[in-house]
């Protein structure tokens, strides 16, 4: 732990249930958040992002592990005393306040004088761009207001951390993609660690300075959005952010060699035997005849996607993988379904896998 | 339109069948409202219009004192039996299921379900014990009995709107540092209020009408109107009565649209 971790969790793990039929949705997680970051919390659903996010917010305590905020044991404090506050996924607005009465409700708890409550809630509505609609019941609000409003009420206490509960799922495409902005524009302006949760990869990857990766209860990787990207650890992780292709090769620690006698420099510190390895289908270049030192493979379909065309191409050792190429304007460059090809690699496009 | 869904309204002889169960359910109502203006001695024989009952009425000193204590005890009751009920309904949603749970249902609408008969008579027996035993006289058997029968009533609507709430509510104030009572005053209390005052105003006229169990459980001197208005069904029969039934029923149209407007409001 550093002066600059906000948050920390150590060994943390919550069970549901007793005896054999407990589920572990959070197994043994340890993780540091560092102050004024913006954190992502990404994995499918039941992955236990929720369940971990809930226990820095307090409405769940750990079965076993600690909790840390600013160095000090919030494990076992209740939410009510925690300097943490969340914007729920259902926004939870309180339905019988107004909007300048929901975004004051912190401040008014703790007590804070009314003329700074009042200077608060003023700031906080300009900060959202709310300043019309403050005496109007949150029932009137559009989806998007309602969320302005959910992130105002939390940020006005000026809490240590926002914890934020796929705070963007229930809105659409577009609304999504503006608020996208908003969230980012309002972290980096009150500087406030920002604990986003989401099974959005997009999301995941524009928003944020980290991420870590969850899948059943573990944590998988943590790292920026291109170290998440271009150097997965493991298949979990490789797969569930953006496309990819795996192939089996053996490696003799600076070398991999695929089936087709392929070869391509091995990234550092790889073990000697059998691997496996990822290729991003935008790193695999296609040749319209195998030529020496390509791999052939026959293309099986071909996907206009505008921006792009899909390749899905079969190997010789029958492994299948997808190549994605720009498209060429005129269109005379596509290939053909049924027609051999040869298959090379960005140099240093492959990741060795650890599973 | 591609499908005909079955509606009620379109089945023949609707129409007439809807206008004829409002007339058996209001024109008794109504004669009973009319005749209060009778002017004649009699309850059946119209004798010309004349507000001489409502002013007779006005002036017994026997119904303004049962007015004055039918108001007492449906107040106390109210007020009593929404308190044991707003409790008993958070206790009864604010958890994970647990065993018993129907059986603790049943006994909490229990009134609704044994005969008032049984209730009033097993209370008799009761209060007639303790008041041997204690020496205790008063009104406040009366208020007990009602408090008790009505929690049913004031408890059915609170859980309702109990049921219907959002507990991230609850959650969110908690997030936002409201203590556990803090949380309750200003969100679950606020959010509830309809509830509470359709609970209160139902266990209100409830306890004002009670005739069985206020009978029984009643000492001398301690007339309710409704046990009045019975007392002088064995005497002469005046349509001073009706102007009585009217006041109640008066009074009844005013709470009832009184809750109306405060439950649309707050909605």
């Amino acid at each position: 732990m550093t002066k600059d971790t906000a948050v920390e969790a150590r060994n943390a793990v919550k069970a549901f249930g007793q005896g054999d039929t407990a589920v572990r949705a959070l197994d043994d997680v340890s993780i540091e958040i560092r102050k004024g970051e913006f954190f992502t919390l990404l994995g499918p659903s039941g992955c236990g992002k929720t369940t971990l996010l809930r226990l820095i917010a307090g409405f769940e305590m750990p079965t076993s592990g600690t909790i840390l905020l600013d160095g000090q044991d919030i494990t076992y404090l209740p939410p009510n005393k925690r300097p943490v506050n969340t914007v729920f996924q259902s926004y939870a607005l309180f339905p019988h306040l107004t909007v300048a009465q929901n975004i004051g409700f912190g401040l008014e708890m703790q007590g804070r004088p009314r003329a700074e409550v009042k200077a608060t809630v003023d700031r906080m509505l300009a900060l959202v761009k709310l300043e019309a609609l403050a005496s109007r019941k949150t029932s009137q609000l559009s989806g998007g207001q309602q969320q302005r409003v959910a992130l105002a009420r939390a940020l006005a206490p000026s809490p240590k951390v926002l914890l934020l509960d796929e705070p963007l799922s229930a809105l659409d495409l577009k609304l999504r993609r503006e608020m996208q902005g908003e969230l980012k524009r309002l972290q980096t302006e009150t500087g406030i660690t920002f604990i986003f949760v989401t099974h959005d990869q997009e999301e995941a990857l524009t928003m944020s300075d980290r991420i870590g990766v969850m899948s059943a209860g573990k944590l998988q990787q943590v790292g920026t959005p291109r170290e998440i990207y271009t150097r997965p650890l493991n298949r979990f992780v490789a797969s569930f952010i953006g496309e990819t292709n795996f192939m089996p090769a053996t490696s003799n620690g600076s070398t991999l060699t695929l089936a087709g006698g392929y070869k391509m420099p091995a990234p550092p510190a790889t073990k000697s035997g059998a691997v496996t390895v990822t290729v991003r289908p935008e790193q695999v270049k296609l040749t319209h005849t195998p030529e020496p030192g390509s791999l052939p493979a026959t293309v099986r379909g071909v996907v206009y996607m505008g921006t792009d065309m899909n390749y899905q191409l079969h190997l010789a050792d029958g492994t299948e993988i997808e190549a994605c190429v720009v498209s060429d304007v005129t269109g005379e460059a596509a290939l053909q379904a049924g027609q051999t090809v040869g298959v090379t690699f960005t140099p240093g496009a492959a990741q060795v896998l650890e599973d | 339109m591609a499908t005909k869904t079955f509606s009620v309204a379109k089945l023949p002889g609707f129409t007439t069948t809807a206008i004829l169960v409002f007339i058996i359910l209001y024109l008794p109502i109504l004669t009973l409202v009319a005749y209060s203006f009778n002017a004649s001695q009699s309850v059946a024989i119209w004798g010309g219009f004349s507000l001489d009952w409502y002013v007779k009425a006005w002036n017994n000193d026997a119904v303004k004192d049962a007015t004055v204590r039918s108001l007492l005890i449906a107040v106390c009751a109210a007020v009593i039996s929404t308190a044991v009920a707003t409790m008993a309904a958070l206790g009864t949603t604010r958890r994970k299921a647990f065993k018993g749970q129907t059986f603790i249902y049943v006994m909490i609408n229990q009134p609704l379900m044994v005969p008032e008969i049984v209730t009033a008579v097993s209370l008799l027996i009761l209060f007639g014990m303790v008041k041997q035993a204690t020496g205790i006289q008063g009104i406040g058997y009366v208020i007990f009995a009602h408090s008790a029968f009505c929690i049913p009533f004031a408890y059915l609507p609170i859980r309702a709107r109990l049921e219907g709430m959002d507990l991230t509510l609850e959650t969110a104030a908690a997030d936002l540092y409201a203590t556990p009572w803090q949380t309750f005053r200003h969100v679950t209390l606020p959010i509830l209020l309809p509830g509470v005052i359709a609970g209160a105003m139902l266990a209100f006229v409830i306890s004002l009408d009670d005739v069985v169990i206020t009978e029984f459980t009643k000492s001398g001197g301690q007339d309710t109107l409704p046990t009045y208005m019975l007392g002088q069904m064995r005497r002469q029969l005046t349509p001073e009565i009706n102007a009585i039934s009217s006041m109640l029923l008066a009074l009844t149209v005013v709470l009832l649209t009184a809750f109306f407007l405060l439950t649309r409001k707050n909605d």
